[in-house]
This record gives structure tokens, sequence and C-alpha cells, in this order.
């Protein structure tokens, strides 16, 4: 990192001598290498150490843990003593639900990323360009965003999506003299996907906007200039050569976010569709799945365990993946 | 990460690539002007339809929440209650099978606490890898890193597993305490302080003020924005955040008020007017920080997105 040799050169040859330093004498250079020049080791483990120590135990432990707990047939018990081998991971992977679970991920993403990418991107366009209350729309459309998953699931399945006759989609229905649809618990055709979607793209795209409005800022505005001195047509010629171009490591950020959104999603899934009776057969992502494996009935933890390496597992390997497709992950700054 | 980056070098010239537009041409204004000013009407048109379909589940949220439940489940769609009844609120923290006050009380210590503590950590995370040089301070960067890449809601069963083993199953330290070491704080933070003016710190510096006071009398105190973004940001998460205190606070005393809004939706025993003006309450504090401290909040999702 050139800004530590920054550092240490301008410590060294200018910075004033600490006044704790350590003493001269027999004991200095061992207690010099434990606590750094100036006591910088000690302080840096002051500043960092706290968050370090609590990310391991609270990440690192657990994950560590969850690994050892799925070699062993744990139900209702964190310290097991049945050693199972890789039977945890043969059973995950042969269960038609926990593969169902990552169909239904594909899916779910197949639908929220580009309509999510597309509306904010159109949105971040349309308020980037106006002359006037622009203030005002940008927060209408970020408004969302303070709503919860629970809030605005809350919304759709007992207002806007419910399925008897005075749900607000119902109602506009009944206007064209359509029929009613019950929007959650049809499966053919699958109408609550159009619920679940919009739910997120509603409450996302405001987010994602504000991402684009602030890449927009940021192209020179001399590009333009450039461009229609060329000649370049405003509109479609101008976004095809200048903005979508120069918006690319904000296009890239955008996807890589909403992947990893989507592959998180529960909130939502889980307050539209379960009910007293529990959660329905279909359309179950796969932390749906993993909640009601490892917490359910059965608190089969070692299962559960198994599951939860193999989905951090899949996010790694993904995550890496597009970072690589992208061109990521290179240094550059 | 912040400096625009170059065009792409597959992508030729602009201007260059499509033909018949070489030629600079003077255009006449008077043959713009009239489509100029047709597109701008459309997209403003186009804007005002999105906008209100945006605001239709805040204006569902207070008309059913201020209804009576006959005119909410009427066959006959009211566009506005006959009457607005503001003794929804009151019965809503009257009614004895819902814990509302309660609830928003939790969520409001869950909240603050968060935030304060995310914000005290990863700054001090952040700072201290920005600016105290140390051998393996890469090694430590990228032990905060690596857990970017493993989202929290993933490892939701390890981490419930190694806080029941502590019994904190139902308690407030078992809710707050996991969430609060954050990377991605952390990172925006260390990002921030790479940034900050080293003469600040080199005056503090001669002054003869160590790294501690350094910080907290010299960067903290020029770095309120940060603080302010990342700090909205973190309590707007805590306060909607729902898989983990569903998990945590099994018991109706430790509900948070998204748990207790959830398990009237999926119960089915209360009444929707009830329901709604649950969720209005819900998140009538949210909309305050928000409006309040709205740049705050884009600031601190700008630096979120693109600094990823």
């Amino acid at each position: 990192m050139p800004q530590d040799t920054l550092l240490d050169q301008a410590d060294e040859a200018g910075g004033p001598r600490r006044r704790d330093a350590p003493p001269s004498g027999p004991a200095a250079p061992a207690r010099r290498r434990l606590l750094g020049p100036q006591n910088r080791t000690l302080w840096f483990w002051v500043f960092v150490g706290p968050f370090a120590l609590g990310l391991g135990l609270f990440t690192y432990v657990p994950l560590g843990w969850s690994v050892y707990l799925s070699f062993f047939d744990a139900h209702n018990t964190v310290s097991p003593t049945d050693f199972v081998g890789l039977d945890n991971y043969a059973a995950m992977l042969r269960d038609d639900a926990f593969t169902d679970s990552l169909v239904t991920f594909l899916v779910f993403t197949a639908f929220i990323v580009p309509a999510t990418f597309l509306l904010s991107l159109s949105l971040a366009l349309m308020v980037n360009r106006l002359r006037w209350a622009q203030a005002f729309f940008r927060s209408v459309f970020f408004l969302p965003v303070a709503c919860s998953y629970v809030v605005a699931a809350l919304i759709w399945k007992m207002s806007i999506f419910n399925g008897v006759r005075f749900g607000l989609a119902n109602t506009v229905l009944g206007w064209f003299g359509a029929d009613q649809i019950a929007w959650l618990s049809t499966t053919d055709p699958p109408w609550y996907w159009l619920v679940i979607v919009t739910v997120r793209l509603w409450l996302q795209a405001g987010f994602y906007m504000v991402l684009f409005l602030a890449g927009l800022q940021r192209i020179p505005r001399h590009l333009y200039e450039a461009a229609a001195v060329d000649g370049a047509r405003p509109g479609w010629q101008v976004f095809r050569y200048i903005t979508f171009p120069q918006l690319r490591a904000t296009s890239i950020a955008v996807t890589l976010l909403l992947v990893i959104n989507a592959f998180q999603a529960f909130d939502e899934f889980y307050n539209l569709l379960s009910d007293s009776r529990g959660y329905p057969p279909y359309a179950r992502p796969p932390l749906v799945y993993l909640y009601y494996t490892a917490l359910g009935q059965g608190q089969n933890l070692g299962l559960g365990s198994a599951g939860a390496v193999i989905l951090a597992l899949i996010i790694a390997v993904v995550t890496v993946a597009q970072a690589r497709w992208f061109g990521l992950g290179r240094k550059e700054d | 990460m912040r400096k625009p980056l170059g065009r792409d070098p597959h992508t030729p010239a602009p201007g260059a690539r499509a033909p018949g537009v070489r030629e600079p041409r003077v255009r006449d204004p008077l043959v713009r002007e009239p489509l100029v000013r047709v597109g701008r009407a459309l997209r403003l048109v186009l804007l005002i339809a999105l906008a209100l379909l945006f605001l239709i589940p805040f204006y569902l949220l207070v008309r059913n929440g201020l209804s009576r439940e006959e005119d909410i489940t009427s066959a006959e769609w009211t566009f506005f209650p006959s009457e607005l009844r503001w003794s929804n609120i009151g019965e809503l923290f009257d009614d004895p099978n819902v814990p509302m006050a309660h609830a928003l009380l939790n969520s409001s210590l869950i909240a603050v606490a968060t935030t304060l503590g995310t914000l005290l950590l990863a700054s001090l995370a952040g700072y201290g890898l920005a600016r105290i040089p140390y051998r393996y301070a890469n090694v430590v960067f990228y032990w905060i890193l690596g857990t970017l890449m493993v989202p929290a809601a993933v490892t939701f069963v390890p981490t419930f597993v190694l806080v029941s083993s502590l019994g904190w199953v139902s308690t407030l330290r078992g809710l707050v305490v996991p969430t609060l070491f954050s990377a991605f704080a952390a990172f925006v933070f260390r990002q921030y302080f790479l940034g900050f003016p080293r003469e600040l710190e080199d005056a503090a510096r001669v002054d003869g003020l160590g790294y501690w006071r350094t910080y907290w009398r010299v960067v903290v105190p020029n770095s309120r924005p940060v603080f302010a973004a990342v700090g909205t940001i973190v309590f707007i998460g805590a306060w909607n955040s729902f898989l983990w205190p569903l998990v945590i606070g099994q018991d109706r005393e430790a509900w948070t008020v998204q748990v207790a809004l959830s398990t009237f939706t999926t119960a089915q025993t209360v009444n929707i007017h009830e329901l709604f003006v649950a969720a209005a309450v819900s998140i009538l504090p949210l909309l305050v920080v928000f409006l309040f401290l709205q740049r705050y909040i884009v600031a601190g999702v700008e630096r979120s997105g693109i600094d990823d």
C-alpha cells in the first residue's frame, strides 16, 4: 500500500516523537518489536482490534462451527456426538425441496434484476434531465426505501393484491369486466410472481435510481458538448455512445448488488406467502427453505448447517465469478 | 474508484461510428423546438404517472388505517373513507392482543444501540486501517473484507447456534450485538479516511496529540457528514430488519415492530384497519428521519454503491 509507506516516511522524518514512546534500554528491542515504532502496533490494535475480534466471534466462529455441525446428526443440539460424515450434504443435494429453492432463486433473479435495472435507470435518466421539481421527484421515488419489506408485503397482500373483491387489483380488473384473481394462491398461471416481484421493485428502484443519478452526474459535460459538435442526435445516439458506456462502473455495481440481494430474499416471500397454516410448497427461495429446515419443527441444525455452507459457497463463487466476468478485482485504486 | 472511468476501448469514439452523422450540422431551431417540447412534455407526464403509482401504497396505508372496517371490506371501492377515524390509533394501543407500544420501544432501543455501536466500532476500525501503518494491516483488511463475500443472511443459522448457546435468545443483547460488526460500514469509513486531509492530523500531531486524541479531537469533529450518512443507513436497516429479529426474538417480550406486524399479518386474526394503522405507526419514525436527513441518506447510498 503506497499510503503506508508515505506515512512511514513522514513519521520517521518529521513526525514528533510521541511522549509515551518506548524507553531505551536493554528491554527496548523486544518491546519495540511487540508495540511497533511509536507504539503503532499497539494503537493499530486499539483501533481495529475490537471490530476484528467481533467479526471473528460473530462471523468466522459461527461459520466454522457450522461446518463442524454439518458433519453431525444435530437435532435440537449444538454439541452433537453422532458423526455422519457427508450424509447431511448428500441429503441436502438429494432433497428436491432444496434444489427447487435454487430454481426459485434463479426465476426470481431473472425477473427482478432486469426489471429493477431498467426501471431505476429510466427513472434516473428522466429525473436527471428535469429542470424543476427534480428534488420532489427524486424524493417520491426514493421514499419507499424507508419502508420495510414487512410493511410493503402487508400492503401488497392485504390491500393491493388481496384475492377477494375489495383488493385494489381486483377492483381495477372489475372496472374492465375481468374476473377476480386469487393472486397469491393461484399456481397456474403463477400470479404470485407478479406480487413478489412488484414489492421488491417498488421498494428498491429508488435506491438504485440514486446510484445511477450519482453516476450520471459524474459524466464530464465536455463529452456531451463534443458529441453535439460531432452531430450526434440527442436521445438514443447520445445514450448509446456516451451515457451508457460512461455508466459502466455504476451498472456493474448495481447488477452485483441486485443479484446478491435477490439471493438473500426472505422478508417479502415469508410475509406474503406464509399464513397460519404455514408456508405453501411453492415459491420457496433458499433462505425460506433454510429457515424452516434449521429452525422449524425438527430444528435439524446439522442439515441446516450443511445447507448454509452450500449457500455460502454458492454465493462466494457467484460473487467472484461475476467480479471476474466484469473485470473487477484487479487493482483499480 | 471515484474517478470517472475512461471510455471502453472496444467502443469507438462517438460520432466516428454512426454513419450519416459525421458532418457537423447546424440545426434549424424552428424545426427542432416543437419536437423537443413534445418530448419534454411526454417525459413529464410519464414521470407524474409513475410518481402517482409509487405513492399508491402510502395512500393505501393511510386510507385503510383511518377507515372503518366496513368501508375497507365493502364491495364498492371508495377512494376516501366516509370518515377519518383517528380513534383507530387509540384502539391499536389499547388492544391487549397487540403489544405495539412494547414493540416500538424494542425497535427504538435496538435501532439506536445498533447505530451508535456500529458507528463507534466501524469508524475506529476504518481509521486504523486507513491511517496507522502496521505490517499486517493488509491481512486484517482482507479478514474484514472476506465477510462481505458471505452475507449475514446466509450465516443466520450458524449465528443463531452461537447466540443460543450463549443464552442470548429473546434478549436485546442477542438482537443487537451480532449485528454490530458491519464490514460494509468499516469499508466505507476506511475509504473516507484515506481521503481525509492529512494536514489537519499533522497539525494535531505537532501539538503532541497521539493517534487516539487526534482521532477524537480532530478527525471525528471534521467528519460529521460521513457519520450522518452511515448512521442513517444503519438506523433504517436496523429498524426495518426482519429475519434476525424473527429468529432471535422468539418471546413476545422481545418482538420488534416488524416481527409484531408480521405475526399479525400471517395470523389473520386482527382487523385490517388495525393492521394498517399499526403499519403506518411503524413507518412514521422512519419517514421523519428520512425527510430531515434525506441528503445524508442519499450521500450514504452513493457511497455504499460506488465504493462497493
